[in-house]
């Protein structure tokens, strides 16, 4: 796909993402549950912070998405701004003035506060640079997944028979097929890339969240609340939209906040098997693939490992924590 | 001519063999029923648990596929009419829970849950309007109008069962299925709900299928009584008769199960 290589079509991208979030937020606003939600995150001292940290993750990202023309092709938005802070030969420890080499400890051009990789490059840059990857495979990925798993969920709960029937032959039969051997022969079709990365979690993501959902949708179903609400005419969409998935949402945010970390672990896997990143992308993944060998050398080198897994486990944690509030701000039973 | 009458009506579930899924045996939970309910009046059903007296309710408003017979509002047969051309009956014909918990939407506020019904039948209702008409029902059910902004959780069970009522009254509909409209409350609440119903039924003319299984209250609010039992109507007269001179066995049998505090 060589046409999404385009400066201008990245950032279009970028921008039109950015403006269906907007306007899918200020739609959520007009509603009256959003609202009463708001106030009560408000209050959330707690979820307010981790909504910061993730807003952080957030900007990272979209600096590291910016792309910008340069003599060498493009560089980011987030490069350009760390173009001061040279480049070493290779590993160097957290402000460090020598190389790690035994043999011939370089002075180093400048300090690094948390060291240099094997090619010389600051870990702390290439820590946020990987933020991007981070995002985009989690975020995708469970806006391709969430959307396919809750809808066949839905439906298979509350249409049952050949409906149920279908969607559980369908994923039945993509869980039959090892995980690894599905993402590996999908990313072979559609080539490498974080995008196509993001369709092949996608496609092997839902059979979980459908399976949930409809576990709970088979549940919620006899309660009498739908037959009132059949009883009244409500047409089939409305029940499935405005009564059974308010009452099964939180399995959904509980399942997309627990399988985003595992969404960029699975980027270090597949980025492993050489069907994963591109090559030059920065991703945690590769940082914690990489980090297998660093920990076997003399002198350990720790900090790459140590960079990636922090940043990895800030984000998850800001991610569950606000999962939390979330679901708290919209439970009625917490009260006005 | 009466408002609801049941011919004949049969509802089926069929029973599968667990791996080829074979149809191997029905189980008849309403088994060649009829009876008619006349317009004002109430008719109480009454029988043991899993008699069938719940699924006949279900049926007559076509959330249960009905399996044979016939069910006439005003002269017309609604069972073979699809969904779409159901659904302005469905104005006429309401139901009330039994399980006052399960039967509101934990997630909706009060004024959501009676304004849908609203939303569904009177489109034309503006907002403003809505708000209103909720809080005029509210109040019609015993209800302070500013409970329309909180939620279920809050409510007793008796409160929950007013809501429910207000739910079903939305519409403005004639005939009403009471599925044990009181069978999970407090006695003293249960007392409340049956005035209640007596009262709306006496101001807006409602007729009610009433059922329970348990003879003391059905006693107290209906004009005629059917007695069920393993999804056949094994006794049907006046309310009064049936207390007097039951001529079936197993309605003895459930008079005589009446607790007396005498």
């Amino acid at each position: 796909m060589k046409w999404l290589d385009q400066i201008w079509v990245q950032n279009l991208c970028l921008l039109a993402g950015y403006g269906l979030l907007a306007r899918l937020v200020v739609w959520g606003l007009r509603s009256e549950r959003w609202q009463t939600a708001w106030k009560h995150l408000r209050r959330d001292k707690l979820g307010l912070v981790s909504l910061c940290v993730i807003g952080l993750y957030l900007v990272v990202g979209t600096l590291e998405s910016i792309v910008l023309p340069s003599a060498s092709g493009s560089v980011t938005l987030l490069q350009r701004l760390t173009a001061g802070i040279p480049q070493e030969k290779s590993y160097s420890a957290p402000l460090a003035t020598t190389a790690l080499s035994v043999a011939d400890p370089k002075p180093l051009l400048g300090r690094h506060v948390l060291g240099t990789d094997a090619l010389g490059r600051d870990t702390l840059v290439q820590t946020l640079r990987a933020t991007r990857s981070a995002l985009w495979i989690g975020g995708l990925t469970s806006l391709i997944y969430i959307p396919l798993g809750v809808l066949l969920g839905l439906m298979a709960g509350y249409y049952r028979r050949w409906v149920d029937d279908a969607v559980q032959y369908v994923y039945s039969t993509v869980a039959a097929v090892p995980e690894i051997l599905m993402l590996v022969a999908i990313l072979m079709v559609l080539g490498k890339g974080l995008g196509s990365m993001a369709i092949a979690l996608g496609i092997t993501g839902w059979v979980g969240m459908a399976r949930l959902i409809r576990g709970e949708t088979l549940r919620q179903v006899e309660r009498p609340y739908i037959a009132a609400a059949k009883a009244l005419g409500q047409s089939d969409w409305r029940i499935l939209t405005r009564h059974l998935l308010p009452n099964v949402m939180h399995l959904v945010l509980i399942k997309f906040v627990l399988g985003f970390s595992g969404l960029v672990l699975a980027e270090a896997v597949l980025s492993y098997l050489g069907v994963g990143a591109p090559v030059g992308t920065a991703s945690w993944g590769t940082m914690i693939d990489a980090s297998r060998s660093e920990l076997s050398r003399e002198p350990l080198v720790w900090w790459n490992l140590t960079a990636s897994s922090c940043a990895l486990f800030l984000m998850v944690l800001a991610l569950n924590l606000f999962g939390d509030s979330l679901q708290r701000a919209f439970d009625p039973k917490r009260g006005a | 001519m009466a408002l609801l009458e049941v011919q004949n009506l049969k509802t089926h579930f069929p029973v599968r063999s667990s791996v080829l899924r074979r149809h191997v045996d029905d189980i008849k939970a309403v088994d060649d029923v009829s009876f008619t309910i006349e317009p004002g009046t109430t008719v109480g059903l009454v029988g043991e648990s899993g008699s069938g007296k719940s699924t006949i309710g279900r049926t007559l408003l076509k959330l249960t596929a009905a399996t044979a017979g016939k069910v006439l509002y005003e002269g017309k047969d609604i069972l073979p009419l699809s969904e779409s051309e159901f659904r302005p009956l469905r104005r006429q014909m309401q139901m009330i829970f039994q399980d006052p918990f399960g039967s509101l939407n934990p997630r909706h506020s009060i004024g959501a849950i009676i304004g849908e019904a609203l939303e569904i039948h009177f489109p034309a209702l503006t907002k403003v309007d809505r708000k209103e008409r909720v809080a005029q029902l509210l109040q019609q059910v015993g209800l302070q109008p500013e409970m329309a902004a909180r939620y279920p959780h809050e409510f007793s069970g008796g409160q929950r069962q007013r809501i429910g009522i207000a739910r079903a009254l939305a519409v403005e509909p004639r005939f009403i299925v009471c599925d044990e409209p009181v069978s999970a409350l407090d006695v003293s609440v249960q007392a409340q709900i049956v005035n209640l119903l007596q009262d709306l039924q006496e101001q807006l003319g409602l007729s009610y299928l009433f059922i329970a299984h348990d003879l003391a209250v059905v006693e107290h609010i209906s004009n005629h009584v059917l007695v069920m039992y393993r999804g056949k109507i094994v006794e049907s007269a006046p309310a009064e008769q049936i207390y007097a001179d039951p001529q079936h066995e197993y309605t003895r049998k459930l008079l005589a199960a009446v607790p007396r505090f005498a």
